[in-house]
């Protein structure tokens, strides 16, 4: 029914015919989508470095709950972040709902928990490492958790990606709490979510394909300098 | 070297948060919960243009299921209402949500199915007979399930054949639970026939070989109605430019828009106003 | 011939109180008893070697007297107080697998000094000295971890003296590395030693106890075998464990 032919074309048709449009949907996409990985980067790796460093009470259950959290459903946080920002909702005053701001809540509840559990993961390891050396300088707790924070700054590269992959590619709960308005809250996901119920799955698949390189050029950057890093043996 | 470019990157992506905050703060626009049948139709894509160029007001259309944007309609998250399930927009008004209720346009519903017709039901008008028949068959028929307007209407129809959809949904009755292009896309992928407003069908993209085999019947009428949110219950609402935008809908120059718009040479709504 | 100033820095062991000193100490671990109330002194200013066959519970016994794990029995006392905050920062401890932060050379150094408050241009200058005399200066800029085994070494034993401490341990810090690289880490600790460092290191290489030992503290089972000065030690060993270990043989306890 469809050729691969068929969906290159249209994708390339996409690309040289690339209009403001297009254009503005896809800055969308990376600007919530960015902005919601570097809010969850600046929650989700102290908190996961704390969970990884230290030994504390409820240690085991925030850490269940952190992994769990990860498999949260996309629409579930969609439908919570409706109820709190709709006009009916305890943060209604704020009129959120139906901008990128909302979108970008959304997408920070789904990725925090996904950067949590990776960093604790990483720190963890890292962590028993150093533990004893750490020790032995006298280092102190704040000082602990930069300095494997900052050490294991390539692993965590990795883990922010993991976090980007997540948000860039959800519809779910953006579609929910943004509304899909054109101009306004459109991005690549509801953007192909919408042409597959138009019935116009070429251009959804194009799109879905142009998505997909945008996804690779982001990994590719990070990994080149990733790359380059373990050159140099830093990681 | 590297965290300078991690502090750049965060930089910048918070100021262009920060200006897109500012970007919305304007009060020059209004959200219209509506449909999936007006939105993928593209009539937005058609009128919404000529009335902000009249108005400078700006239409945010959230376009879902009727079910949906009347419960976000409900919860105070619009201006303006912009459905067709007549029934449910009367309740909406009677609770106190809406203002009041104007007839906007129509279109009618059609059941399309595949070209093998194995109910047989291709050219009848009757469209309860049509049903009787695609039942008899057990031929597949995909459902919407999703309370939106084209659902209830269905379900309406079903209720005159007498026979109990619910008892045999996912058997030959299958209800997909999602708006009316992915049912759709479903539907003609599963053989099934369909029920659809005419204009989301015309404009539709992926019909493969499917054509319209039911239709007419003046019980398959679908009525668009129009509804400004009611602000004394949702102190948000921006009544003025609401009911500027309903004002206009309803004006013969929204009328004329709206019966302007033409895909593949067919007219998609018809305006009823008044 | 040592000169005065150097002979009042350090005091003659022999009679001075005890820098660190343990009573009774025992430590368990995985229901095993690993060390077994130890009774030892470690006298200011001296070189005192750890030894003993595998298992005797050496590097426990470093751990325990730097504080870096707690005694099951008893205490460690430092000057004859109980180990605090301001005692462990008058110690340092060299590990036998260096840990390398994954960072330059020079950053490793200042990691060290900016966790006990030095930074600016004291920082720069502290690092700078620390470089030079590990002989690291031209490697500066290197990631720690490409460094050969032997540089690591220096670098961590660097690091452990920047903080200038006045005890420091090191378990096995030549245990992998070649005779040059052994003989520039021992020259290390002999330098830091000449300042005024107290060392207490383990060790299994009778060479390098003849070297570098003062005095002699050996282990067999988590008990202390015997103890004193190297040189007493060596001529006329007391037990039959380090007699045994001495000639090179298996002890198995009667």
């Amino acid at each position: 029914m469809f050729s691969l032919t068929d969906i290159l074309s249209e994708a390339l048709g996409l690309i040289l015919t690339w209009d403001r449009g297009l254009s503005e949907i896809v800055m969308l996409s990376l600007r919530v989508t960015l902005t919601a990985v570097v809010i969850s980067c600046l929650i989700g790796l102290p908190l996961g470095a704390v969970v990884g460093a230290f030994r504390f009470p409820g240690r085991g259950v925030l850490t269940v709950l952190l992994n769990a959290l990860m498999g949260l459903p996309p629409v579930v946080v969609g439908l919570v972040v409706y109820l709190m920002l709709s006009a009916s909702g305890p943060l209604g005053v704020l009129q959120l709902l139906y901008t990128p701001t909302a979108m970008i809540i959304a997408q920070t509840i789904l990725v925090t928990p996904i950067i949590a559990a990776l960093t604790k993961q990483v720190v963890e390891d890292l962590h028993v490492e150093y533990r004893e050396q750490f020790a032995s300088l006298g280092v102190g707790a704040f000082d602990r958790i930069t300095a494997l924070l900052w050490d294991a700054r390539y692993s965590l590269l990795t883990v922010a990606l993991a976090g980007f992959g997540r948000a860039v590619a959800e519809v779910g709960a953006v579609l929910i709490v943004g509304g899909n308005i054109n101009h306004v809250t459109r991005v690549m996901t509801t953007t192909i979510a919408l042409e597959t119920s138009k019935g116009n799955l070429e251009l959804a698949l194009a799109l879905g394909l142009l998505l997909l390189a945008i996804a690779v050029i982001v990994n590719a950057l990070v990994m080149a300098l990733r790359a380059s890093a373990v050159r140099a043996a830093y990681a | 070297m590297i965290r300078c470019h991690l502090l750049s990157l965060a930089a910048s992506t918070f100021l262009a948060l920060g200006l897109s905050g500012a970007a919305q703060a304007g009060d020059s626009f209004i959200v219209v919960q509506s449909t999936t049948s007006t939105q993928n139709s593209g009539l937005f894509d058609h009128i919404l243009p000529i009335f902000t160029e009249k108005t400078g007001i700006e239409v945010r259309v959230v376009a879902v299921g009727t079910g949906q944007a009347i419960q976000n309609a409900a919860n105070g998250d619009g201006d303006v209402l912009f459905v067709h399930a007549k029934p449910a927009e009367e309740k909406f008004v009677a609770q106190g949500h809406g203002v009041a209720r104007f007839d906007v346009m129509y279109n009618d519903f059609v059941i399309v199915g595949p070209p093998a017709d194995p109910a047989g039901v291709a050219g009848i008008t009757d469209v309860v007979d049509a049903l009787t028949r695609i039942a008899e068959a057990e031929a597949p028929f995909a459902s919407r399930g999703d309370d939106s307007g084209t659902n209830k209407a269905e379900l309406r129809l079903w209720a005159e054949t007498g026979i109990d959809v619910r008892a045999v949904s996912g058997d030959w009755y299958r209800e997909t639970g999602s708006g009316m292009g992915a049912t759709l896309n479903t539907g003609t992928a599963m053989g099934a026939y369909i029920m659809t407003d005419r204009a989301t069908w015309i404009a539709f993209g992926n019909k493969g070989s499917y054509k319209i085999a039911v239709a007419g019947d003046a019980k398959m009428f679908n009525q668009y109605g129009i509804i400004l949110v009611n602000p004394e219950m949702h102190e948000n609402v921006k009544a003025e430019a609401g009911q500027t935008f309903i004002d206009w809908v309803l004006s013969d120059e929204g009328q004329a828009a709206i019966a302007d718009y033409k895909v593949d040479g067919q007219q998609l709504f018809f305006p009823n106003a008044g | 011939m040592r000169d005065m100033t150097l002979d009042m820095t350090i005091p003659d062991g022999a009679t001075a109180p005890a820098l660190l000193a343990c009573q009774g100490l025992s430590f368990d671990a995985g229901g095993k008893r690993l060390i077994n109330d130890l009774t030892l002194e470690i006298r200011p200013g001296r070189r005192t070697l750890v030894m003993g066959p595998n298992g005797a519970g050496k590097s426990v016994l470093l751990r325990l007297l730097h504080g870096l794990i707690a005694p099951t029995v008893g205490a460690v006392l430092w000057q004859g107080d109980p180990l605090d905050r301001a005692a462990r920062d008058a110690q340092a401890m060299v590990f036998q697998r260096p840990v390398m932060l994954r960072r330059s050379v020079l950053a490793n150094l200042k990691f060290a000094l900016t966790v006990r408050g030095v930074t600016g241009a004291a920082r720069a200058a502290k690092a700078a000295e620390a470089l030079e005399l590990a002989r690291l200066t031209d490697l500066a800029r290197r990631p720690a971890r490409v460094l050969s085994g032997g540089e690591q070494q220096r670098l961590a034993l660097a690091r452990a003296l920047v903080g200038e401490p006045r005890l420091l341990f090191l378990d096995e810090p030549t245990s992998s590395l070649d005779p040059a690289s052994t003989h520039a880490i021992e020259d290390l600790i002999n330098a830091a030693h000449a300042r005024g460092v107290s060392i207490v290191m383990v060790t299994h290489d009778l060479g390098q106890a003849r070297r570098m030992g003062d005095d002699v503290i050996f282990l067999q089972n988590g008990t202390l075998a015997e103890d004193g000065t190297l040189q007493d030690v060596l001529a006329a060993p007391q037990a039959p464990s380090t007699k045994a270990w001495l000639e090179g043989r298996l002890y198995t306890a009667p």
